[in-house]
């Protein structure tokens, strides 16, 4: 590896440590540690938005899927895109207006119960140790084929940076770093899109003739098919992304780092039109790696087409590009890891310890050593599972995060919000019939067991024949709380009054 | 998902359920508020503009795993080798951007209306 790769991780590394030390000054109350003390702006919580949102899998992830696949790579951006709509339209401004801290306390707004809040900060913790190890593993493979080191060593390097961010500088730190990566990965993909687009004589009919016949797919690659063959499979994949961002308790918990609805709306669209962008951008970054890297190439890095971006990179720019492609890549799944070590930290933290445990009695400085104890376990634990998981489909971990938050907690959050006879049971039913149902289905599909060997975790016959369950889970959950609430006499008009009045007007004390 | 329910009634019958929240102050009538017209109006305008722009998306956005799925349609030739499944896929993005930015205007009106409930119904009440 080149001097240049070196001083750019080494000035990625100082930057963030400089960011964490001016953020730790910051960071002295249990407000400031979860939400950066709610004083982010819309512009600055859009950036960080962005920056928590786009991860490895995308900006590495789907390059190398529309590089291999073509149109049916740029699913992915559709659905994750239009996810913002459900966000912005249905519990952006509800969700700020209603909670304090985490997903849990915006639940139980509503509901006084610890079984709510307990079921609630569980599924935060799922989702996070999913998502979490899909990075890491994404992590430990990149930067061990940028610098020929061992994996458990990269994986060490990423997990020890995520550490100290949220240890010492809490949201403060991890909004910066955020904001710093989206800033560098938006540079990174506009020059990588416009070198592509220079090679095709800036002319998008160019651009699609030539990729055409670039590929060995031929026509078949411009057109949908080429990897999503069954109906079902494909319609409920896009249901887990378009539905999955609205549960995603990482993104969720940004919105509290605002003062006010009107700002989590102006971030909200800060972060879609930054997301939008990007994942236009995708286009060019896979059709340019399809036709100057070639098929041949990229799968010989990885199988999965996870360098198509930085092999284009070099092809284009040459070793400086590729360094540079290569750190943004490293800051990229930097600022993921550390919003999720957070969001993990603060359900253990705030949910089960402030909350469950001592009743929301704590004090400020018992509440601040319980989430820096909770950040070093998440690290941990997380960094753990990960040596262990290296040859886990990254994909797959991230889709089942997807599904996971869109069966579990997006019915609960909507319920919660709109739904007047909604009750205590209900909200229990809700987030256990999709959190159980999404592990129980993924569990016995085709990604764990296959007839083949190899091809999967286990060698048997699938029982459930679709790779994604969203399209049964995501029901499941719906019907869970429906079901629990009308099956039990409680319910308390007049704190969904409250609740109604509180997330409509944005009122408090 | 009933929006202009009378709650002040059914205060009376669930009352009996009701717990105390410690370090909560329960001065404000929020069944009241919540039953005023003011605030009535303003969740049905905001229930009439979110209900069917949500449909509309969220059924515009799975027509196209849909038509890819069962049909050929968008892979005829929509401009030179550019077929309709491009075409459609981009106009997602262009709905998106137009109906992040609708939202926008149409909810700086309710921060109005939502402003006047927090000064009348709620302060002044």
């Amino acid at each position: 590896m080149s001097t240049t790769v070196i001083v750019l991780f080494l000035s990625i590394v100082l930057l963030t440590l400089f960011i964490t030390w001016w953020a730790a000054k910051r960071t002295t109350t249990a407000g400031e540690f979860y939400t950066a003390g709610g004083g982010l702006t819309g512009w600055q919580n859009g950036l960080a938005i962005a920056g928590d949102y786009l991860s490895a899998a995308s900006f590495l992830g789907i390059a190398g899927m529309i590089a291999l696949f073509g149109f049916d790579g740029f699913f992915y951006s559709i659905g994750f895109l239009i996810a913002y709509l459900v966000v912005m339209f249905l519990v952006a401004e509800p969700l700020r207006n209603l909670g304090k801290y985490t997903l849990a306390d915006m639940i139980n707004s509503r509901f006084d119960a610890k079984k709510v809040r307990a079921a609630a900060a569980f599924s935060t913790i799922t989702i996070v140790i999913f998502y979490m190890i899909a990075q890491l593993v994404g992590a430990g493979a990149l930067i061990q084929l940028l610098f020929g080191i061992p994996y458990w060593i990269a994986v060490l390097i990423v997990g020890v940076m995520m550490t100290i961010y949220v240890l010492f500088g809490g949201m403060t730190a991890t909004s910066w770093v955020q904001i710093v990566k989206a800033v560098l990965l938006m540079l990174g993909t506009v020059v990588i899109a416009v070198l592509v687009f220079a090679r095709f004589d800036f002319s998008i009919m160019t651009m699609f003739s030539e990729v055409k016949t670039a590929t060995a797919h031929g026509e078949a690659f411009l057109q949908p098919g080429l990897k999503y063959t069954v109906p079902l499979d494909t319609i409920s994949l896009m249901l887990a992304l378009v539905l999955g961002t609205a549960g995603l308790p990482h993104i969720l918990m940004r919105f509290f780092t605002v003062k006010d609805a009107k700002t989590a709306r102006s971030s909200v669209v800060t972060a879609t039109w930054i997301v939008g962008i990007f994942y236009i951008l995708t286009i060019f970054l896979g059709f340019g790696a399809a036709a100057f890297v070639g098929h041949e190439a990229i799968v010989a890095a990885n199988p999965a087409g996870n360098m198509a971006a930085p092999l284009l990179a070099e092809a284009l720019g040459g070793d400086l590009l590729m360094s540079f492609v290569s750190a943004v890549a490293f800051a990229t799944i930097l600022a993921v890891v550390a919003g999720l070590v957070l969001t993990g930290a603060s359900a253990f933290a705030h949910d089960i310890y402030g909350q469950i445990i001592k009743k929301g009695q704590a004090t400020q400085q018992q509440e601040m050593k319980a989430a820096r104890q909770a950040s070093l376990w998440v690290s941990v634990f997380s960094i753990l599972l990960a040596l262990g998981a290296q040859s886990l489909n990254v994909a797959f971990l991230v889709s089942l995060a997807f599904c996971v938050a869109a069966s579990a907690n997006l019915p609960v959050i909507l319920y919660t919000i709109y739904w007047k006879r909604f009750n205590t049971t209900g909200a229990l039913t809700a987030m256990l019939f999709g959190l159980i149902s999404a592990l129980v289905l993924v569990a016995v599909s085709p990604n764990v067991l296959s007839p083949e060997a190899g091809a999967a975790m286990f060698v048997g016959e699938p029982l459930f024949p679709l790779t994604n369950p969203a399209i049964v889970s995501v029901p499941l959950g719906f019907l869970g709380g429906w079901l629990g609430t009308i099956l039990s006499k409680e319910s308390d008009a007049r704190r969904f009054a409250e609740v109604s009045v509180r997330a409509n007007t944005g009122y408090r004390e | 998902m009933k929006a202009g329910s009378v709650y002040t009634e059914e205060r009376t019958t669930s009352k009996a359920k009701q717990r105390k929240t410690p370090g909560r102050k329960a001065e404000i009538d929020f069944a009241r508020v919540a039953d005023s017209s003011r605030f009535r109006t303003l969740l049905e305008k905001k229930k009439k503009f979110i209900l069917p722009l949500t449909i509309f998306f969220l059924v515009f956005y799975f027509t196209l795993p849909i038509l890819t799925s069962y049909t050929n349609v968008l892979e005829r030739p929509a401009i030179g080798d550019i077929s309709w499944a491009w075409i459609y896929a981009s106009a997602q993005f262009i709905m998106t951007w137009v109906l992040c930015t609708v939202y926008v205007r149409k909810f700086q009106k309710f921060d109005k209306d939502a402003d006047e409930i927090v000064e009348t119904e709620i302060k002044g009440g």
